[in-house]
């Protein structure tokens, strides 16, 4: 037996987008919701953040991962806000109507907004491509974060450690404070890819060697990692030969980049962005499917939790307004990035309200202005003394700025 | 345990356990030693999974002969042992006019094994089958069918223990003696006796023969490289589609193999090496499969590949050698049977061969067949693969169908609890993989990884270094991080 539902808004995913969504829908007025997650807690990947930081954008304070879940655990209790556990939504059609397994059956809930919170996932040795043998050891930095403080399971005692992302650098220094050796931490880039305060924090700290255009070009061991071996790359990314290292290691940690997760979206027919991984969409963080909203790392991959939390409340404002009728527009303002741009965010607006722009840069830059344009002429010009591709940035425009224009974009110079 | 069998199978390969299953049913003792963890663990679980049609083959090869006897046998066999089985067809391309003799030499060749419908077409009709492959012309082989290689070894070898056979995994065999009565086997885990031993030790069947006693065989280790797609690009092509191979390749050239999964695989090369256990990839063999697979399938990017393996083939000719070796399948003498070379396409072929060893037995002992013979065995319920309704009904008799752990190929609790009760008593992670595909999507184990490690410590408390990767020494941890004992506040 299958059974039927309505609700006016689904959200998917009960890590801190969909948490805030689901708060600020409500605090809109609107009863009817859901909010659903498929692990057994609400807090999403922050369950297993332990370390602190999280907070200083929203709270001035700084929390630890699974403190500042809490915070928005309460509210939905406090607000009584319907959410359901241990829930996998495994398809959405183009009308909106979601298939829900759990423990009680299969479920079918007709929504009339949906938003998208599913998080993301770490890229994988098979993604880039690692030469060599497959041997236990090898880990994303996000399972070993998951074993050692959730699980109380050690993966290994002398580490090395590839990609210089975030989980990549806080797993540095966990793993040295529980009594491992990390030997390496490895980036093919000639700059780190997470942010500056976790270099100083978690390698310069504990005098964790970075090598910097350097990548993984062996790995050896039949049963356990045995060693791993690294070389400096030239400017198209091939190793040069003769600058090879051995490290003797029983782990290889990837901390390689992180991808949306946008299967749902998929099924559910949703244009996705190929820079970002994640949905094309306008300043109401509606999708190319109406109805349908994305918000949090399943949008685009952020830098801060705080930012996370500040998206998915404007996803749920906007849900929320949509059910009550307001008439959402595909947005005819383009928005696009220009020169040393990765991306920005959103990808249309309409122009009749304010709006926040989001963006990454190519590579980093010191003592340049980021040029906001309209149709070709300069809007705005922000000096930056620093910018930085792990480094989310976002620029605040006031309708007025741009109100009747047909393009904007945002460049370096 | 006990010690004295009729008959020891030495290895646990498709082909080892495709004998076992042979033998299972008759009244005969059989003992399968395996010196990896679980079975399908080397050759047998990293090829192609293609059952071939039967045009490879010279005819009055045993090859061929065992490829087209195999290729009848298989759809049957694998409808008793419930496994997916799928008859796709497979096109052979050719993009010069001077690969065109090659088409029609593999058409006459199959047409004289006895392979059924092939055509060879042209590049209209090529492309209203096959719209993303481009090509002049292609032998189209409608009969031509993929299934999963390691889920075949798999229940062959279920449905031998089901049958009364006894498998023996981490056993290695150091050395065997035979005398006029019996073969004694010595193992790292002891010694056992019988009557008739078949070796079917794949890369190392050149060892085990020389154990025997019987020299001049030496096994060439040809490594092959794949890499997998990711299942939201399986709507690319419908065939196996295969090149025409570069000549004394080693192999078939680098084909388009979809699974049973829904995957895309793109592989192997083809590459001698020195060390049969050397199953890396090689970044220059890497590279360039990349770029055959991006010229092969216009729109793929390196990003949507999620894994690479190698298998190796078992080979008896070395580099460079010009005619290919047959299959050896023969009485050495009195009751040791060698399975030697059992390359491409012993998949196909290994029912086949399993026949032909039993006869071997039959005609120097009445085998009395068993009259309660099983030949059915039932696989682990696939959950993602049925019907809504069906699911549903699924969950209310038992809730653990409706806690999905492998997000990414959507596989619940209760197939992972299915996989890791298994009856051959193989639990690593690669095994309880190998069963229900949890790991196998696009995170690569990112996410169930660790609910998989706490499920098995929740049904079997190991210790902490009885968690592996695929069996003894790839320990997946090294330690608890803290001593449960010390409790909280205990730190200082």
């Amino acid at each position: 037996m299958i059974d039927r539902e309505k609700v006016d808004i689904a959200i998917i995913g009960g890590g801190p987008a969909g948490m805030t969504a689901a708060i600020a829908a409500r605090k809109k007025g609107i009863e009817n919701l859901l909010l659903i997650e498929r692990n057994e807690s609400l807090g999403g990947i922050l369950n297993q953040c332990i370390h602190e930081g999280f907070g200083v954008e929203i709270f001035k304070e700084a929390l630890t991962g699974p403190e500042y879940m809490q915070r928005f655990i309460d509210e939905i209790r406090k607000k009584e806000i319907p959410y359901i556990l241990n829930s996998m939504v495994i398809d959405i059609s183009e009308d909106k109507e979601l298939t829900i397994v759990n423990e009680s059956g299969l479920h079918r809930i007709n929504a009339e907004a949906i938003i998208l919170a599913m998080g993301c996932r770490e890229r994988t040795r098979g993604q880039i491509g690692i030469p060599g043998s497959r041997p236990a050891g090898i880990y994303t930095a996000g399972a070993a974060q998951n074993f050692i403080n959730l699980r109380n399971l050690m993966p290994g005692k002398r580490i090395v450690i590839l990609g210089s992302g975030d989980i990549g650098l806080i797993m540095a220094r966990r793993l040295t404070l529980e009594g491992a050796k990390v030997l390496a931490v490895v980036e093919i880039l000639p700059y780190a890819s997470g942010l500056p305060r976790n270099i100083t924090q978690c390698l310069e700290d504990f005098g964790i060697p970075l090598y910097l255009r350097h990548t993984v070009i062996d790995i050896r061991g039949k049963s356990r990692v045995e060693s791993v071996k690294i070389a400096e790359v030239d400017d198209k990314g091939c190793f040069i030969r003769g600058t090879e290292k051995e490290f003797e290691c029983d782990t290889l940690l990837l901390s390689v980049g992180l991808i949306p997760e946008n299967e749902l979206s998929r099924k559910a027919g949703i244009l996705l962005d190929p820079v970002t991984g994640g949905p094309i969409v306008n300043d109401r963080l509606e999708t190319s499917v109406e109805g349908i909203f994305a918000c949090g790392n399943s949008l685009h991959v952020h830098d801060m939790v705080d930012f996370v939390t500040m998206e998915g409340e404007l996803a749920g404002i906007h849900a929320a307004n949509f059910v009550r009728g307001a008439v959402n527009k595909k947005g005819r303002i383009k928005v696009r990035p220009g020169n040393g741009v990765r991306y920005t965010l959103p990808h249309y607006i309409n122009g009749d309200s304010d709006v926040r722009l989001s963006l990454r840069v190519r590579e980093p830059w010191r003592n340049r202005r980021l040029v906001v344009k309209g149709d070709e002429r300069t809007l705005k010009e922000i000096r930056k003394l620093r910018l930085n591709p792990a480094e989310m940035i976002r620029i605040e425009l006031k309708k007025e700025e741009f109100g009747d224009l047909k393009e904007l974009s945002v460049e370096i110079k | 345990m006990k010690r004295v069998f009729e008959v020891i199978i030495i290895g646990g390969g498709v082909v080892g356990c495709a004998v076992a299953r042979e033998f299972s049913k008759y009244r005969i003792t059989t003992l399968l030693l395996e010196r990896e963890s679980d079975v399908a663990f080397g050759t047998s679980g990293s090829n192609s999974g293609v059952a071939h049609a039967g045009f490879y083959m010279p005819p009055g090869t045993l090859k061929a002969r065992t490829n087209i006897e195999g290729h009848r046998i298989l759809p049957g066999l694998c409808r008793d042992l419930d496994v997916p089985y799928r008859e796709i067809g497979k096109l052979v391309v050719a993009k010069e006019e001077d690969e065109i003799p090659y088409l029609e030499k593999l058409k006459k060749q199959g047409d004289e094994n006895g392979v059924r419908d092939l055509r060879i077409i042209n590049d209209r009709v090529m492309g209203e089958i096959e719209p993303n492959i481009h090509g002049i012309r292609a032998l189209h082989s409608p009969t031509s069918a993929i299934l999963c290689p390691f889920t075949l070894t798999i229940a062959l070898a279920e449905n031998a223990l089901t049958n009364g056979v006894r498998f023996l995994l981490n056993t290695v065999v150091t050395g065997i003696q035979s005398n006029e009565r019996e073969f004694i086997v010595r193992t790292n885990r002891g010694e056992f006796i019988s009557d008739f031993v078949i070796n079917s030790a794949g890369l190392y069947a050149d060892k085990i023969s020389e154990m025997a006693g019987i020299s001049g065989y030496r096994i060439y280790p040809c490594r092959g490289e794949y890499h997998i797609l990711d299942r939201n690009k399986s709507g690319l092509i419908k065939h196996l589609v295969y090149p025409v191979p570069p000549i004394n390749s080693g192999g078939l050239g680098v084909h388009l193999t979809p699974t049973v999964h829904g995957n895309i695989m793109l592989g192997p090369s083809a590459e001698y090496i020195e060390d049969k256990d050397d199953e890396g990839n090689s970044a220059d063999t890497m590279d360039s499969l990349y770029k055959e697979a991006i010229e092969l399938l216009p729109g793929i990017e390196k990003r949507d590949f999620i894994r690479s393996f190698t298998g190796i083939r078992a080979k008896l000719i070395s580099s460079g050698s010009e005619k290919p070796a047959d299959f050896v399948i023969k009485e050495e003498f009195d009751g040791f049977i060698n399975l030697v070379g059992i390359e491409s396409p012993g998949l196909t072929s290994a029912p086949a061969i399993a026949r032909m060893v039993v006869d071997i037995v039959k005609r120097k002992r009445d085998l009395e067949i068993k009259s309660d013979f099983n030949p059915r065995r039932k696989g682990i319920i696939r959950f993602s693969e049925l019907p809504a309704n069906k699911q549903a009904t699924l969950i209310q008799k038992n809730p653990n169908y409706g806690r999905v752990v492998c997000r990414c190929e959507t596989i619940t609790q209760q197939e992972i609890i299915d996989a890791i009760d298994n009856p051959l008593n193989a639990i690593s992670l690669k095994s309880i993989k190998n069963r229900c595909r949890a790991g196998m999507g696009r995170c690569q184990g990112g996410f169930c990884g660790p609910k998989i490690v706490e499920i098995i410590e929740e049904m079997f408390s190991p210790g902490v270094r009885e968690m592996t990767l695929k069996g003894d020494g790839s320990e997946l941890f090294t330690g608890r991080v803290r001593d449960a004992r010390e409790g909280m506040g205990n730190e200082r």
